[in-house]
């Protein structure tokens, strides 16, 4: 205080550079600060608090704070905001207000009342004596960090210490609100199977694509022991993006039946020559058909090409 | 720079917020209104500190901060759980108590 008065009327700690800083952050922050209340989405909004966050807390640091603008960056870029988001995330992202004015006149009254309070405030910092800064070079001698330190460890310590008992209890807080009571007993593995059967539909596991297949990529649909194609085992989302049905088609014959039928008789084929053959002959064996197959597959593939070009 | 700049850009800040508060309907960004007037004033309390050469105004901001991030952790639970109940985040319609 004593020194405030006695540096009073001159600028103790000229930084340079401060004023193309303090402008270019005011800006930056004013505008993301505006343009976060008349944002519609509320996801831009909160990126464009962040931007007022992160101008706020080089403003902290051209002002001789940087533990403070290490804990802004770190506590509320870092840790609220991505709560905010979180919780975006939870309750939609793609929420928007409505427009709807609920009370009449609100809006209007709204920008009036804030007209008004900037007023009162301007008028307040135009009447006040500030003065100029007194700086904080001799606070901050030993280092910044250190002199909090010293502060809030002597002069503060009971705030420091209700602040522990604060945060355990916001923690606990959220802990109670966030949980939801169970009303109904959990099912056992019993009910669910039982529930399962009773609902009439397929208990087991669906087939997984591209089984028995000629690939096993994902939009494959697998082969049944019959040679006909299942669509249950591609994903819906899969097969109402993409024709499945026609996957087997796109090498053999003009359909999926004929594509099919194509490569079961390939694979008895094989095994039928494979069953009366030795051993070391079987891979030889195994390749002629698979080469003659390879070739048919050619042509077929032509032919449903002009097909699907026609 | 003198503080008063910094004051009056802290000003301008808390107003915006203000203005947000009174306007918004989605209590999600009414929330982050209030986490914008909070800043506001933490930067009017740096800005004190430094006009007077002591750090008492960094100790207070940095509490600002400690209390706000315990009041936006038990305000998202609080929202979160509206949100679970009534399916809804806009302040309009947490109206039960009025009828």
């Amino acid at each position: 205080m004593s020194t405030a008065h006695l540096l009073a009327g001159q600028v103790a700690d000229k930084q340079s550079g401060e004023p193309f800083f303090f402008w270019l952050l005011a800006a930056v922050s004013v505008c993301a600060a505006l343009g976060m209340i008349f944002m519609r989405r509320a996801v831009h909004s909160a990126l464009l608090l962040a931007t007022v966050m992160l101008s706020l807390a080089a403003l902290y640091a051209v002002q001789d704070a940087p533990f403070l603008a290490f804990v802004q960056v770190i506590v509320y870029t870092g840790a609220v905001l991505m709560l905010f988001l979180f919780v975006l995330m939870l309750v939609g992202v793609s929420s928007t207000d409505s427009l709807v004015e609920t009370i009449r006149g609100q809006r209007f009254w709204a920008i009036v009342a804030s007209l008004g309070f900037i007023v009162l405030l301007a008028a307040g910092l135009g009447n006040a004596a500030l003065g100029d800064s007194a700086g904080l070079r001799d606070a901050n001698a030993e280092g910044n960090v250190i002199g909090l330190a010293r502060l809030l460890f002597k002069d503060y310590v009971f705030a420091f210490e209700a602040t522990s008992a604060l945060l355990i209890t916001a923690a606990l807080g959220a802990m109670v609100l966030a949980h939801r009571e169970r009303t109904e007993p959990k099912p056992t593995q019993k009910d669910l199977s039982v529930g399962r059967f009773r609902s009439g539909e397929h208990p087991g596991p669906l087939p997984g694509p591209g089984t028995y297949a000629r690939h096993n990529a994902v939009d494959m649909p697998a082969l049944l022991p019959d040679g006909t194609p299942s669509e249950l085992s591609v994903n819906p989302v899969i097969a109402a993006r993409t024709d499945t049905a026609s996957r087997h088609a796109d090498l053999h014959g003009e359909t999926e039946r004929d594509a099919v039928a194509a490569d079961i008789a390939a694979v008895k084929a094989i095994s039928e020559e494979a069953k009366g053959a030795d051993a070391e002959s079987r891979a030889v064996i195994a390749g002629t058909p698979a080469a003659g197959g390879t070739g048919g597959a050619g042509g077929a593939g032509t032919g449903s090409e002009g097909e699907a070009g026609s | 720079m003198s503080p008063g700049h910094y004051l009056a850009l802290s000003a301008i800040l808390f107003t915006i917020g203000a203005l947000g508060v009174l306007v918004r309907r989605n209590a999600i960004v009414v929330f982050m209104c209030i986490e914008l007037m909070l800043n506001a004033t933490n930067l009017a309390f740096v800005s004190f500190s430094r006009m007077h050469g002591n750090l008492d105004g960094q100790i207070i901001a940095f509490f600002v901060m400690v209390v706000a991030a315990a009041e936006v952790v038990v305000g998202l639970a609080i929202i979160m759980t509206i949100f679970r109940t009534r399916r809804s985040s806009s302040v309009d319609d947490v109206n039960l108590l009025k009828y």
